[in-house]
């Protein structure tokens, strides 16, 4: 693809890097080459930080199908009564 | 016998627009004189296998450079921390490219055994900022390795990339070689015969050769992508073409 097309996201959690737990402020998606994963295209996820570190970041690689399989999981998980917003817009 | 020595590592490049980036410099120790190339890495970074082609240019009797397009976004960073940044901040404006781009060809002007000719090459996304670059600065060959969005819808035009490349051409300034893959899909085989439309049209020098069974990243050793024959021709075309335009 080489392309800048890109979703970000602004969400609220924690993501587990290198140096430990941090504040996770924005989500970066896109469908484009991958760093790692042995695969042309990969549906890319960057859980970033909000500081000037760029290395603060979880960065997921997922082929297509993966992609697809896991958006379904998490939606399939909210739907459940008991998950209740804890105020995150 | 000839020498085959070259000298490589880490330079610190003026951009065009006057502040200081990181970029990798490759150039043959002993030569008398020779052409030399900018190298533009590819969307996922100013990573080791970008460098490893400026090596091979230098071995090759060039001089190159490859500058860092994502160092602003994040100084010092890991390649992959360096594409992830950018990617977060919208991307390389294609002003701040030109301005890069500008820089590293003033550089290797400046080196002491150039001989005064400085060629384009890039790869993925650095295709289309090769393309871009040979329409908007003095440069005497331009290899285009399948850019993508060359070809752009309105809807697809960004703050950051206001304009198509393609209408751009006009302005093309020196030759341009452009090497695909029939399988890929950015830039398709219908988005390259568009280029070509294009060029004829401006009465353009170009030679485009689009290889079978090869998809797009064909030259990337470490890729699945990876395609040995087209990377053999393509290479082989490479020498040829800057070997006439570059002296080298």
């Amino acid at each position: 693809m080489c392309t800048y097309l890109t979703s970000t996201e602004k969400v609220a959690g924690t993501g587990l890097g290198a140096k430990g737990w941090f504040p996770i402020e924005s989500a970066v998606v896109y469908f484009d080459h991958p760093q790692e994963a042995p695969v042309e295209h990969a549906l890319c996820i960057d859980f970033r930080a909000g500081g000037d570190d760029p290395g603060q970041r979880v960065a997921v690689e997922l082929d297509a199908r993966s992609a697809r399989t896991l958006a379904e999981s998490i939606l399939a998980t909210l739907a459940h009564d008991e998950v209740v917003a804890l105020g995150v817009d | 016998m000839s020498s085959d020595k070259i000298e490589a590592g880490t330079i610190t490049l003026v951009s065009g627009q006057g502040d200081e980036i990181e970029a990798y410099h490759a150039r043959p120790v002993d030569a008398e004189s020779y052409g030399s190339v900018v190298v533009i890495h590819h969307m996922p970074g100013y990573d080791s296998s970008t460098k490893e082609i400026a090596r091979r240019f230098a071995a090759h009797g060039y001089g190159a450079v490859v500058p860092n397009l994502f160092h602003r976004y994040a100084p010092g960073a890991s390649a992959g921390d360096g594409a992830a940044a950018a990617r977060a901040a919208g991307g390389v404006p294609d002003a701040q490219c030109i301005e890069d781009v500008s820089g590293a060809v003033a550089f290797l002007k400046a080196q002491p055994s150039a001989n005064g000719k400085v060629g384009v090459i890039g790869y993925c996304s650095g295709g289309r900022q090769t393309y871009l670059s040979a329409c908007n600065l003095d440069v005497d060959a331009a290899v285009v390795c399948y850019g993508g969005g060359v070809v752009a819808t309105p809807d697809q035009l960004t703050p950051e990339r206001p304009v198509a490349v393609i209408d751009m051409t006009k302005d093309l300034r020196c030759p341009m070689l452009g090497l695909f893959g029939v399988n890929d899909a950015n830039p398709s085989p219908e988005h390259t015969a568009r280029m070509e439309e294009e060029l004829k049209a401006h009465q353009k020098t170009y030679e485009f050769h689009t290889y079978d069974d090869a998809g797009h990243a064909f030259f990337w050793v470490e890729r699945p992508s990876y395609n040995a024959e087209a990377s053999r021709q393509g290479w082989h075309e490479i020498w040829e073409f800057y070997g006439e335009y570059l002296g080298g």
